[in-house]
């Protein structure tokens, strides 16, 4: 196990270099620069600026120097705003969309299973009908329509919730909706499917001889064997959420991390850009891991410390 | 000897988008405390449905008991409730199935798969249900039980795997034993041990035992009765030496000779010719009709009366009537 982490850990930063790099070269392959925009900024001011950022340096200095921005963790200042560091950007945004992106996760997971788990208890009866409607149409329907659409109706015309912003937990509930309806219908279909098989399988049969009653069939025996597909594309689905909360924050105006990098790439604000997108990767890569922890966790016969399983 | 186990009449059928399939027609089945019964037949006959429905495991819808009782010492099972039918299962009737790599589930350590039915069923600490548990692997013959609990299913090489089946189902002590084709799975040398381990759990628990298989080889080790049952109905029941030295039924004939024999070789096997019939229209008359050497024209339009030989010997067929013996006769 111990093995499997540490070669896992040096994968994670290899994954984590090669973005950065990528990022790194791709971001000065976009034409413009930070300064396109302040046309009153004369030719010398300009210069200065750009020495102050190690802008004037040769593009390989501005490599190595970047680098070691990333194993220092400092990303140093933004250059559109001068006030600010790019660490205290994440530091206000993270746990912002942190929390956005975790209640999103466990509202998706929670409610998917649920609605898949009984759409394959009663499979074939209307109850498996509306949960299948529901969640086909939660798949159709992109984030950023169900949130116009969930701010209109619930927000404006009934008044029910705040609109925007992100200041006590009322203003979470039309995000979280807007951003979680998709994972979980996919959740949804998948558990849906993956009970149904699991419920005709052998051991299921042996556990109702034995007398179980049918609550402790379906959380005991089923589930957890139900569940692997879901655990796979967790990762995927992680991913996803991610993403979504660039749109979903910037059309609530929450003030999270994704405003931050949508802004930076804007405005070509290079420190902004690199320092997101590499918290951001680092951050992903590690929610991989654990989820192939769990996989270990959730079905023995997946040994992580050993090639091909038995 | 008492009765623990009486069926009769019992009708299963299923519904699917062809029609309705008579699975199972008329069975009428009974068995003693402390004995094997097997029930014997080819795939199809309706011999799994017929030890399903005893503890109301067919699966419902599309599986129904449409007629008939199944009485386990004074209760009618079939008009039991999913409730009672579960304090059951598991302890008064226990059944085991034919594939053991399937059987357990992958994710569960053997130990906690092995307790649960005990702590479903009696109040009983973890501490004892372990116990227990382990005494019950010595049984069966796992080495080492302590630690094989700790292990999940896959770490069990077939055979093992299906001494843990037969441990968790006797666990609760039941007083029947149901064995869906026990052996079917595994290779010849752990069929040996595995109908060994019956004959000896049978000596010390008392366990009734009921035996589903199409192996007569399996049957002539351990059975102290035989039902042959064809197309839903048992057609010859009787004593494991009534059914090898005195076969009645044409059917039970036939299938003792397509079994190949030792003391027999070079003779080539006689299989029995032809399908069992469609079970969505069953003929009216006797079901092996088609394929009977000895059909009469009374066999295709009249079910056989139920004739008695012995105490323990019965059969349907029409062979066994005077008027029949008359006309061979001549």
């Amino acid at each position: 196990m111990l093995k499997y982490i540490v070669k896992r850990f040096f994968l994670m930063i290899l994954t984590i270099f090669i973005i950065a790099t990528l990022t790194f070269f791709l971001m000065n392959a976009i034409p413009g620069s930070p300064f396109n925009e302040e046309k009153t900024s004369n030719a010398v001011v300009q210069q200065n600026l750009e020495k102050h950022f190690n802008l004037d340096k040769p593009l390989p200095v501005q490599y190595v120097l970047y680098l070691k921005s990333i194993i220092t963790f400092d990303f140093g200042p933004s250059i559109k705003q001068p006030t600010e560091t790019v660490n205290s950007l994440l530091g206000r945004g993270f746990p912002i969309s942190a929390e956005l992106g975790i209640w999103t996760i466990l509202v998706a997971l929670i409610s998917g299973i649920t609605l898949g788990v009984v759409a394959a208890l009663r499979h074939n009866k209307l109850i498996d009908y509306t949960a299948m409607t529901i969640a086909v149409l939660g798949i159709s329907i992109p984030n950023f329509v169900l949130a116009t659409l969930v701010i209109q109706v619930i927000a404006v015309d009934l008044k029910l919730l705040p609109a925007a912003t992100w200041n006590s937990p009322q203003h979470m509930i039309l995000p979280i909706i807007a951003l979680a309806t998709g994972p979980m219908a996919i959740i949804a279909r998948l558990t849906r499917s993956s009970m149904l098989e699991t419920l005709t399988q052998d051991y299921i049969k042996t556990a109702r001889a034995k007398g179980l009653s049918p609550f402790k069939i379906v959380v005991k025996h089923a589930l957890r064997n139900a569940l692997m597909p879901v655990v796979t594309i967790l990762g995927t689905l992680l991913a996803g959420v991610l993403t979504g909360t660039f749109v979903i924050e910037k059309i609530f105006a929450i003030p999270g991390m994704g405003k931050y990098f949508v802004q930076g790439i804007n405005q070509r604000d290079y420190p902004v850009i690199m320092g997101t997108t590499v918290f951001y990767s680092t951050f992903l890569v590690m929610m991989l891991f654990l989820v192939d922890i769990m996989y270990g966790v959730l079905d023995p016969r997946i040994k992580l410390h050993k090639k091909g399983g038995e | 000897m008492e009765k623990i186990l009486d069926i009769k009449d019992l009708h299963v059928s299923f519904t699917t988008y062809g029609g309705e399939v008579q699975a199972v027609r008329g069975v009428n089945l009974d068995l003693h405390k402390g004995e094997t019964l097997a029930i014997v037949g080819e795939s199809g006959c309706g011999k799994s449905v017929t030890a399903s429905s005893i503890m109301k495991l067919i699966p419902s819808p599309p599986g129904k008991i449409t007629k008939g009782s199944i009485h386990f010492k004074d209760q009618d099972l079939t008009k039991m409730s999913n409730k009672d039918i579960r304090k059951i299962r598991g302890v008064d009737i226990s059944m085991i199935f034919q594939d053991p790599m399937t059987a357990l589930n992958p994710t569960l350590t053997v130990g906690d798969q092995l307790t649960e039915g005990l702590k479903q069923h009696k109040k009983i600490s973890s501490h004892d249900a372990n116990e227990q548990a382990i005494e019950m692997l010595n049984l069966v013959g796992i080495p080492n039980p302590k630690e094989r609990m700790k292990q999940h299913p896959h770490q069990f090489s077939g055979g093992m795997r299906q001494r843990i089946v037969i441990a968790m189902a006797l666990i609760c002590e039941p007083e029947l034993l149901i064995a869906d084709e026990p052996t079917t799975a595994l290779d010849v040398t752990i069929q040996a041990q595995i109908l060994q381990l019956f004959n000896k759990i049978q000596e010390q628990t008392g366990v009734s035992i009921i035996l589903i298989t199409h192996d007569l080889g399996v049957v002539a080790k351990i059975a102290d009765r035989i039902a042959v049952m064809y197309a839903g109905k048992v057609i010859e029941v009787g004593t494991r030496r009534e059914i090898f030295y005195n076969p009645q039924h044409p059917y039970t004939q036939g299938l003792l000779n397509s079994v190949p024999r030792l003391d027999q070789r070079g003779d080539q096997l006689i299989p029995i010719n032809g399908t069992p019939p469609d079970l969505f229209s069953p003929p009216k008359g006797c079901p092996f009709t088609a394929r009977c050497p000895k059909a009469m024209e009374v066999c295709e339009n009249v079910y056989p009366v139920h004739t008695k030989l012995s105490d323990t010997q019965e059969v349907d067929c029409w062979l066994q009537d005077e008027r029949a013996k008359k006309y061979i006769a001549t």
